[in-house]
């Protein structure tokens, strides 16, 4: 009796996203041209439009966020793992950690709204970087603590016995120890914000024409499918569809290498 | 002829975790290439006591040491002591293999590029001589680009070996090095200490009566943080002074 209905549990949730996916695959590949990364929008009714400037948008928000983002994550991990285990201070850390985890991506879009772009008075595009980081700050953090905790105390008490100050005890032993680990983390974590949309439309927006100026509002990937999605024109849902697939895909395939990644570690 | 005294324990007390008095009053020589061997029941010091010569406790919080270790005229557990030069001199191989997440060449050169050698060519003879000395050369000489952990636990361990040695160090401890290693490696890593006191001082902590016996030269057993009696080890196992030591030795406790 369980097991009946735990397996038709499993297959209800197995549908739906068998659902979602096969229909992204099979609306976006069908909308897949090439146009649609060479080409910028064009007004409804000319042909040949693209989202060229999404796609540049998308990668140098993402890119942004991750130059933002994985230091403060690693280096916050680090102190958790090595210079505050066992502290006080490190478990509330950590424990905020968790919380921020789960806090809705709208609510920091809303917070990195108030203080990047009221001041500023317009969209931009360091905003959505920088809204992006927050969110992937605690993923990279709690696996790089994860990953270097790890990492066995008595190895550091060998290096530590050739005569090795901690600083490098930590950059060449313990980081080579935990590298596979911290990399998948980032990649999950970069996996994680590339589909977010919510707290760009409150800082990076959208933005009809190319541009790489992050100072102005930039356009993205996933603000764009919300708009294209919500518009009235068959080309502009066709858009949407493909970019859709494109960007289920690229995060496909970052979760997987993750995994295989963590999985390489472990055989070894 | 007295033989030469490499390190001399005195009046040597260990407190850790505020107040928990670890080791009590403990003086002994430590004769300079000779292998010392600390015996004793599981909890009675001796580990304690090891990782007192290269200050391993300084990575705790919490902890105090009383008395003194002379070694080449001065008191290493004073506060100026520079605790990597200390180290680097004073080596240490570990309870289960320690190999670092690197390939074995690597593992030996990180002690040598700590001490600041940067030359390709003096590392690659560094790393050879030291493979030799640990009696692992030609088991990996084919493959010392291959990760540390493809060798097995035994020749991890002279790996680890091999990596102390590579420094150069003065002194090197054993911490039960072979309690995680199967007989056969057993008996390679026992051979390998009796060979190493030409070039170096030991001092290993063993479980094992019959491993002192065979390795040692002199002998200390501890009891409840005591240095109970101290000799030579053909004296601590024939004709023992104290009775605790019979009792051990013989098998009646511990």
């Amino acid at each position: 009796m369980a097991l009946t209905f735990s397996t038709l549990a499993a297959l209800i949730g197995l549908f739906w996203l068998v659902f979602i996916l096969g229909d992204v695959v099979m609306n976006g590949i069908g909308a897949l041209k090439l146009s649609l990364f060479f080409n910028d929008p064009v007004p409804p009714g000319v042909e040949g439009g693209g989202l060229r400037n999404a796609f540049v948008g998308q990668f140098l928000i993402t890119l942004l966020a991750t130059v933002i983002g994985v230091p403060i994550g690693v280096l916050g991990g680090t102190y958790l793992a090595e210079y505050g285990r066992g502290r006080t201070l490190s478990r509330i850390i950590s424990m905020l950690s968790d919380i921020m985890v789960s806090v809705p991506s709208i609510v920091i879009g809303t917070f990195v709204y108030a203080i990047l772009v009221k001041p500023v008075g317009h969209f931009n595009g360091w905003a959505g970087a920088v809204a992006l980081a927050i969110i992937m700050v605690p993923v990279v953090l709690r696996t790089t603590e994860n990953m270097l905790s790890l990492v066995p105390w008595t190895v550091r008490e060998a290096a530590f016995a050739l005569g090795a100050p901690y600083y490098k005890v930590i950059i060449q032993v313990v980081y080579r120890g935990a590298a596979t680990g911290i990399l998948t983390g980032i990649l999950l974590s970069i996996a994680r914000v590339t589909g977010e949309t919510a707290p760009l439309l409150f800082t990076s927006f959208n933005n009809a024409y190319f541009t790489v100026n992050m100072k102005e509002p930039i356009s993205s990937l996933t603000v764009s499918i919300f708009q294209y999605a919500m518009g009235p024109y068959d080309i502009w849902h066709a858009q949407a569809w493909a970019a859709a697939f494109v960007i289920t895909m690229f995060i496909l395939v970052l979760t997987i290498s993750g995994r295989l990644l963590l999985r390489w570690r472990y055989k070894q | 002829m007295k033989p030469a005294i490499e390190l001399e324990v005195k009046n040597l007390d260990f407190f850790y975790n505020g107040n928990v008095h670890a080791l009590k009053g403990i003086s002994l020589p430590i004769q300079k290439y000779a292998v010392t061997a600390l015996i004793g029941p599981s909890g009675c010091g001796k580990t304690t006591l090891l990782r007192c010569f290269n200050r391993m406790h300084d990575l705790y919080p919490n902890h105090r040491y009383g008395g003194e270790i002379i070694f080449e005229g001065r008191n290493i557990l004073a506060d100026k002591v520079d605790l990597i030069n200390l180290r680097s001199r004073i080596g240490m191989v570990f309870q289960k293999p320690t190999p670092f997440p690197m390939s074995i060449a690597e593992n030996i050169a990180y002690g040598l590029r700590l001490k600041g050698i940067r030359s390709k060519s003096e590392l690659v003879d560094r790393i050879e001589r030291a493979l030799k000395h640990a009696a692992l050369w030609d088991e990996v000489r084919d493959k010392l680009n291959a990760s540390a952990y493809e060798l097995s636990g035994g020749q991890q361990q002279r790996l680890v070996i091999a990596r102390a040695l590579a420094v150069e160090p003065d002194i090197l401890l054993f911490d039960e090095p072979t309690s995680a290693l199967d007989p056969i490696s057993t008996a390679k890593i026992e051979e390998l200490v009796v060979t190493l006191k030409k070039y170096v001082t030991i001092i290993i902590v063993t479980h094992n009566m019959q491993q002192a016996a065979r390795v040692s030269d002199m002998t200390g057993f501890m009891y409840m943080g005591e240095l109970i009696e101290y000799d030579t080890t053909e004296k601590i196992f024939t004709a023992p002074e104290k009775k605790q030591t019979d009792d051990y030795i013989t098998g009646r406790f511990g």
